[in-house]
């Protein structure tokens, strides 16, 4: 058996990584919104979502035109990054500035009205996709050249649109960190994270800044909505909800607000959970498995509030008075 | 204070509607009506004794009455009141305490589980001992026993996620709910404890001998069907009364007080030396138990329990109710339960209905400019089956245009009025 193991860990590992690539996507949305104004936004498991519906969507109706695989996926990418940027903004504008501009101080108002935002979408999207196309449970059409397999050391296998996954994720991730340390837009969120009232005494206009925060995380959630697509397959418009919980895990592993965090914390869930899901199997001789790994992730999420709630890479901060 | 009047108009036309109800059992306007005059009856202020007697008579008198030619009417009202109870649960926690649980229907997915499994052979699969438990002290006995593990599960849960900021505690709850749904649909193996998706049924139903008798004497035969819908009607009613007087007494006492405290500054909360988690887990534990309470009566009604029952959307119907209502108002939380089922159960369906006939009979809308035919509308459109969309939307034009609810919180009218006279807050 333990055989078995050592020659599995290999493969799942590298499945951990896929998963985690895309929780990490995700994560960054959660983190950024959350750094700029300590809200969970809770539609943005449906901003992931409706990313990986316009990635269908492409396929549907340009794919027939684009031979060349790559190609396709980048176009339903850049799609999917503008439809779902906006239609962060949109939320942020329709929903959430309205209460900030009231002045509320319940902090449980943008929250709830986040889970409707959320619960809004998941059907107003069934609705468009039921009109549209007459059903709503949707598959990424699967092309022989994306699931080429090939050899890498160790006995480990990888496919082309895993590549393909990984390498878009490292390039999302070094652009956004080029993004947030080295331009002005970057130093002005981190000014707004830092301190709203005083980046704005500093001639930074929040709106502005609170806006572009949305457009860039959800921008990262609907490239990461094609790739969950990619990897996969099914998607329907209640599928964000159990990544969006996950990724929100991962951010909080990693220090929320903190973007480096969201990284790591989306890298190291995907693995533990693929891990756990897989060593329940084997450790519990087939008693208990796979069904279990949404459990292990809330489990390292409580686990995690308890003894380190700043997370991996966060620090402590004191209630202000 | 209202003037008196009102209140005669409102009994005057509870007599009216009451009297249509049990002349047309089965319409939909008369059952409106009635509900109208509940409502009126829960959102006028002053003649307590007035306004009681005239929910009294309606719901003891002329529901029943119209009951035993429609028992979709007794369904009606008990499916009001198990969410009615279950909204002044999460009442406590959401709009006392200032928690935000969005994994509520665990406990009463708890509850449901306590007498599901040894109320049907179901406990017979991992112990010795003759199931179902039949005979009437078991269901009762096991409906307390119901608020005891759903209060201890309410503990078990607020320990780690109490600790936390209000934010976290909103993800954590989301994630445990989850957990419970997951627990229910595997739990079949290795020992068969839930009977996975499956879920469990029959379930037994405690005897109701008496009321059957009572029912001959009074001329209404020995319908079981028709008694157990009396039965749990009946029930329903009884746990919401105790359910009222106990969140009344506890609003106004050092728990409800310290609640409310720890809503609105938890600093200042614990400057005054109230300790925070023990206060949120009371409140927790509370809110739980009121919820392990009306499942346990659930999974008798319903004969079958199974996960799908409780759901994350299950969670969020109830805190819609509390948000339409009014978060921390007790009388809100029971007019946001009554409408959201009225919502759910039969307006939306009714409106189902009309686009169905609408569709079939190829009615053809004509405004000049555009022209519809009905006959082309896409059967995706099946407003039944969008309650999410309806729920998501109720949530946020609320708390965009009205956070407070449609029936206020008495202390938050109180600190409106002062807010604008100091003109800085926050």
């Amino acid at each position: 058996m333990s055989d078995a193991l050592i020659e599995l860990l290999p493969s799942v590992l590298l499945e951990g990584l896929l998963l985690g690539c895309v929780y990490a996507m995700i994560a960054l949305g959660y983190t950024m919104v959350y750094g700029v104004l300590g809200l969970i936004n809770f539609a943005h498991s449906e901003v992931f979502m409706v990313g990986a519906v316009a990635g269908i969507e492409v396929y549907r109706y340009v794919g027939p035109h684009i031979d060349n695989p790559y190609a396709l996926a980048v176009v339903a990418m850049l799609v999917a990054a503008g439809v779902s940027g906006g239609l962060a903004v949109a939320i942020e504008r329709l929903a959430y500035r309205p209460l900030r501009k009231r002045g509320s101080t319940n902090r449980l108002v943008p929250l709830i009205t986040a889970i409707g935002v959320s619960f809004f979408l998941q059907d107003f999207v069934r609705l468009i996709e039921g009109l549209w196309h007459g059903e709503f449970y949707m598959n990424y059409p699967a092309d022989a050249r994306m699931e080429a397999v090939h050899e890498l050391p160790l006995g480990m296998t990888i496919q082309t649109k895993s590549i393909i996954v990984i390498v878009v994720t490292a390039a999302m991730l070094l652009g956004l960190d080029h993004l947030v340390r080295r331009t002005r837009l970057g130093k002005a969120i981190r000014a707004v994270a830092q301190d709203l009232q005083t980046a704005s005494l500093m001639g930074i206009d929040p709106d502005r800044i609170i806006a572009r925060t949305f457009l860039i995380g959800g921008a990262l959630g609907g490239v990461a909505g094609v790739m969950f697509g990619l990897l996969y397959s099914q998607i329907n418009p209640f599928v964000g909800f159990v990544p969006g919980v996950k990724a929100f895990t991962a951010a909080v592993l990693g220090g929320i607000g903190n973007i480096y965090g969201a990284m790591l914390g989306g890298l190291v869930l995907g693995t533990v959970e693929t891990l756990g899901g897989t060593y329940l199997f084997f450790l519990t001789e087939g008693a208990i498995g796979n069904e279990y790994k949404d459990v292990v992730a809330f489990l390292i999420l409580v686990l995690l509030l308890l003894f380190r709630p700043q997370g991996l890479l966060g620090r402590t901060q004191g209630d202000k008075v | 204070m209202t003037p008196g009047w009102i209140i005669a108009v409102i009994a005057a036309a509870g007599l009216a509607s009451g009297g249509a109800l049990m002349a047309w059992p089965r319409s939909t306007w008369p059952l409106l009506g009635v509900l109208g005059v509940l409502f009126a009856c829960l959102s006028v202020r002053g003649h307590k004794s007035s306004r009681f007697a005239i929910a009294l008579a309606l719901l003891l008198f002329f529901i029943p009455a119209a009951g035993t030619e429609n028992t979709f009417l007794f369904e009606l009202v008990t499916q009001m009141g198990i969410f009615a109870a279950m909204a002044l649960g999460l009442n406590i926690v959401v709009g006392m305490a200032g928690l935000l649980d969005l994994g509520y229907a665990a406990f009463f997915a708890i509850g449901a589980y306590t007498w599901a499994i040894f109320g049907s052979g179901q406990a017979a699969e991992f112990m010795s001992g003759s199931f179902p438990l039949a005979g009437w002290p078991y269901f009762y006995l096991f409906s307390a026993l119901a608020i005891i593990t759903a209060a201890l599960t309410g503990t078990l849960i607020g320990l780690p996620a109490l600790r936390l900021r209000g934010d976290y505690l909103a993800i954590v709850t989301l994630g445990l709910g989850q957990v419970v749904r997951v627990l229910a649909n595997n739990l079949d193996q290795p020992v068969n404890i839930t009977n996975g998706p499956q879920g469990i049924t029959p379930i037994e139903r405690p005897p109701i001998g008496w009321l059957l008798g009572f029912m001959r004497f009074i001329g209404l035969g020995d319908n079981p069907a028709l008694g157990y819908a009396i039965f749990f009607y009946l029930l329903v009613l009884a746990v919401i009364g105790i359910v009222v007087l106990v969140n009344v007494r506890l609003d106004r006492s050092r728990f409800g007080r310290a609640w409310v405290a720890i809503r609105e500054d938890e600093i200042a909360a614990r400057a005054s030396g109230i300790s925070l988690t023990r206060t949120k887990l009371q409140a927790f534990a509370t809110g739980a138990a009121f919820s392990g309470v009306m499942g346990a009566i659930f999974s008798a009604k319903q004969l079958f329990v199974s996960p799908e029952s409780f759901t994350l959307l299950q969670s969020i119907t109830i805190l819609a109710m509390v948000i339409l209502g009014g978060m921390g108002s007790i009388r809100g939380a029971l007019v946001g339960a009554m409408a959201v089922t009225l919502l759910n159960i039969e307006v939306l369906k009714s409106f189902s209905d009309f686009l169905v006939d609408l569709r079939q009979s190829g009615y053809v809308l004509d405004l000049g400019i555009v022209s519809f035919n009905f006959a082309n509308l896409s059967d995706q459109v099946e407003p039944a089956k969008y309650e999410r969309m309806i729920f998501g939307i109720i949530l946020i034009l609320m708390m965009i245009f009205r956070p407070s609810g449609l029936i206020p919180e008495s202390r938050h009218r109180l600190e409106a009025g002062s807010e604008k006279k100091d003109g800085m807050t926050g």
